[in-house]
């Protein structure tokens, strides 16, 4: 049995000027200690999907207009509210895009950490040694002197970093990291990515990252599902999507990846008008 | 009986005093001095929760007590003080057990006009806890207050006698009739009272409508402000709906009306009542907006992530990042709300008949600004004290905020 399984998943925000089809029935699965990456521009319903794993997106305006989410054989759709509680953080965590306003300005970090901490393990005793151990785990160096620094105190590389060891302190089976490194620069994302991977290969855990880079998922995903307008165009393991990409948008999007070395003039952009006839055959 | 009664009521003024000072120094502070417990936060939290129990536990075996002699009167004024003081424990206490609260409170110990601004507000508490407690030692059994028994010495004049003058203001024969004092150093007012004896009673009077009005009307604008700002939909419909309602009616009318529903038996409670459920229309605003700007930022999303309740995300989130607005609003909303007693008094709805304040003191000066000569010293006594206590709390709130800022390291 798959950890996730999404069967014909449907998402409809209702607004005041119509209902919008943000996800057009999708599938798909994930193993345990698999990583999966979604692959899409804005708009293409791809952080949709990944809210929709724990119902996190306000009800209304959105309205899961049909499908089922089994998450460890439970339909997440259909949980009751303190069932969802325990499965957010506990059992699915989450790393978003804004490290800088993701955590409270007004507390410490330690306290945030222990906030989760003690939500999903209570039988923690020690809260310090086990913040610390996780701090040391996402890579920060001297973090038991780093516990009381408050959130703009550190760079936003460092507030990611306790965000991922936050996500990760609850010991969650399902890691969804959305749009992760967008916010930081690119020294940061590179060593930020790193961290991933090597919590990757470290930890027995599956992680979905969110992403509009196809650049940074080489070597990072087991498989890549490509979304488009709503839709997962491509899905396949990450070699093959990568040298053998069959929906034109996959092949757009590979090639827009920038190349060191690659004498071109301009930058190659995605053609949406040859797109858009492409979907209306 | 009366034995029982002396014994209760010096039993208990001594009592709540001793127990004050034992409250604010040996339950929230020795995690400060004790080593093992400052180490240890959940010790010290176990700590405050238990204590404040007992105090609750030891407040109401003092009313219990109280209520079966059947004493009159047994919900006066020390309930409310007793009341406000054990809130007020209670938030330090749990307070200074968070590491939050313990780095503002480190940070507030340097902070000079800070401690300035607490004592003289500390001092304002003092006298208004002196003019609370009531004795039954004046004739025939009356009740005195500490206040009472301290100025005893100071006699009435028949009229009004400007500050340190020999007699009295309209005297203006030959010889005048000397004064049944020395000196009064403020002056006597229209009954012949010490103005600056008033003054002092009159602390009790803003401190009790100010603190309980603010205990009410806090509350209630910062829940009603937080839930509609972060649940939106109906529950915003709903907040709205109340707060436009309440805006729509002259807030003076709502008062006296509140006021005349209860009739003679109107007490400084009833009155805090009126004002607090009245005044919470404008910090519902303020928290409201601020919550709906903080809800959209992605630290509400990530605690809801992790698996926190609405209410836990509403008080352990959103209301520190709004409660600089709450803290502004008090200490602006106080000196306010000892005006508005002023308005009701002169209405003839406010204090009962009889009680120090102000905020009359203020509204008679009105009329004796007109006399010839002029009478300055009721309402600038009172004006003085009102000031005193409401620049004191702006500083105050000024230096906890810093204090507060965590941004400021």
């Amino acid at each position: 049995m798959p950890l996730l399984d999404i069967r014909q998943l449907a998402i409809h925000f209702h607004t005041e000027s119509g209902v919008v089809e943000a996800v057009k029935g999708i599938n798909l699965t994930l193993e345990k200690g698999e990583t999966l990456a979604i692959v899409g521009e804005s708009g293409s319903g791809k952080s949709v999907t990944g809210m929709a794993l724990t119902r996190l997106l306000p009800e209304p305006p959105t309205k899961y207009a049909s499908g089922e989410i089994i998450f460890d054989g439970k339909d997440v759709l259909k949980m009751r509210a303190d069932d969802l509680r325990k499965l957010r953080g506990g059992r699915i965590a989450y790393v978003f895009q804004e490290p800088s306003t993701s955590l409270n300005p007004v507390f410490t970090i330690r306290n945030q950490i222990a906030e989760a901490i003690r939500l999903h393990r209570p039988e923690v005793k020690n809260l310090d040694a086990e913040i610390v151990k996780h701090l040391e785990l996402v890579g920060i160096k001297d973090a038991a002197a780093r516990l009381h620094s408050y959130p703009h105190q550190l760079s936003g590389g460092m507030q990611q970093r306790v965000m991922i060891a936050m996500a990760l302190s609850c010991q969650p089976d399902l890691l969804v990291a959305d749009e992760p490194t967008t916010a930081l620069d690119v020294t940061i994302q590179a060593q930020i990515m790193d961290q991933f991977r090597e919590l990757r290969r470290t930890l027995d855990m599956a992680i979905i990252l969110i992403t509009h880079n196809f650049g940074i998922i080489d070597g990072f995903a087991d498989k890549v599902a490509v979304m488009f307008r709503g839709r997962i165009v491509e899905h396949g393991s990450t070699r093959e999507v990568l040298t053998n990409p069959q929906h034109p948008y996959t092949k757009a999007l590979i090639q827009c990846i920038p190349r060191l070395g690659a004498h071109q003039k301009r930058l190659i952009t995605i053609d949406h008008a040859a797109l858009d006839a492409l979907e209306r055959k | 009986m009366d034995a029982l009664k002396l014994f209760t009521d010096v039993f208990g003024a001594a009592f709540f005093f001793a127990l004050g000072f034992v409250f604010l120094w040996w339950v929230a502070m020795p995690p400060l001095f004790i080593p093992w417990m400052r180490s240890d936060r959940e010790a010290w939290e176990r700590w405050g929760s238990w204590s404040t129990l007992l105090l609750a536990g030891v407040v109401a075996m003092y009313y219990g007590v109280r209520y079966f002699i059947q004493l009159p009167s047994w919900l006066s004024g020390d309930l409310l003080l007793v009341g406000g003081l054990g809130g007020v424990t209670f938030l330090l206490v749990r307070a200074a057990s968070s590491e939050r609260w313990e780095r503002a409170l480190r940070r507030f110990r340097g902070d000079r006009l800070g401690l300035a601004a607490l004592s003289v507000v500390c001092l304002y508490i003092f006298v208004g806890a002196l003019e609370t407690f009531r004795l039954p030692m004046g004739e025939f059994g009356a009740e005195k207050s500490l206040l009472d028994l301290i100025v005893q010495k100071i006699p009435n004049e028949r009229s009004y006698s400007a500050p340190l003058a020999s007699k009295l203001l309209n005297d203006t024969s030959a010889e005048p009739t000397p004064l049944n004092s020395n000196f009064h150093l403020l002056g006597t007012e229209q009954l012949g009272k010490d103005v600056f004896v008033e003054t002092l009673k009159g602390c009790r009077t803003a401190l009790i409508l100010g603190g309980l009005t603010s205990a009410i009307y806090i509350p209630l604008g910062a829940l009603m402000g937080l839930l509609g700002g972060y649940f939106r939909k109906w529950v915003d419909d709903l907040v709205q709906y109340l707060y436009s309602v309440l805006a729509s009616v002259p807030e003076i009318l709502l008062l006296v009306s509140i006021m005349f529903v209860q009739g003679q038996n109107r007490n400084l409670l009833g009155m805090s009542i009126a004002l607090g459920v009245t005044g919470w229309v404008g910090l519902c605003r303020l928290v409201r907006g601020e919550t709906m700007r903080q809800s959209e930022r992605t630290y509400v999303t990530a605690a809801r992530s992790i698996g926190q309740s609405h209410w836990q995300i509403m008080m352990r989130h959103l209301l520190p990042n709004v409660m600089h607005l709450v803290l502004i609003n008090f200490v602006l909303g106080f000196s306010s709300i000892v005006l508005t007693e002023a308005v009701l008094s002169y209405l003839g709805v406010g204090c009962p008949v009889g009680t120090a304040s102000w905020g009359l003191m203020i509204d008679s000066g009105r009329s004796e600004l007109s006399r010839d000569p002029v009478v300055w010293w009721n309402l600038t006594a009172a004006a003085v004290a009102l000031f005193g206590l409401v620049l004191a709390l702006n500083l105050l709130g000024d230096s906890l905020r810093r204090a507060f800022d965590p941004k400021r390291s």
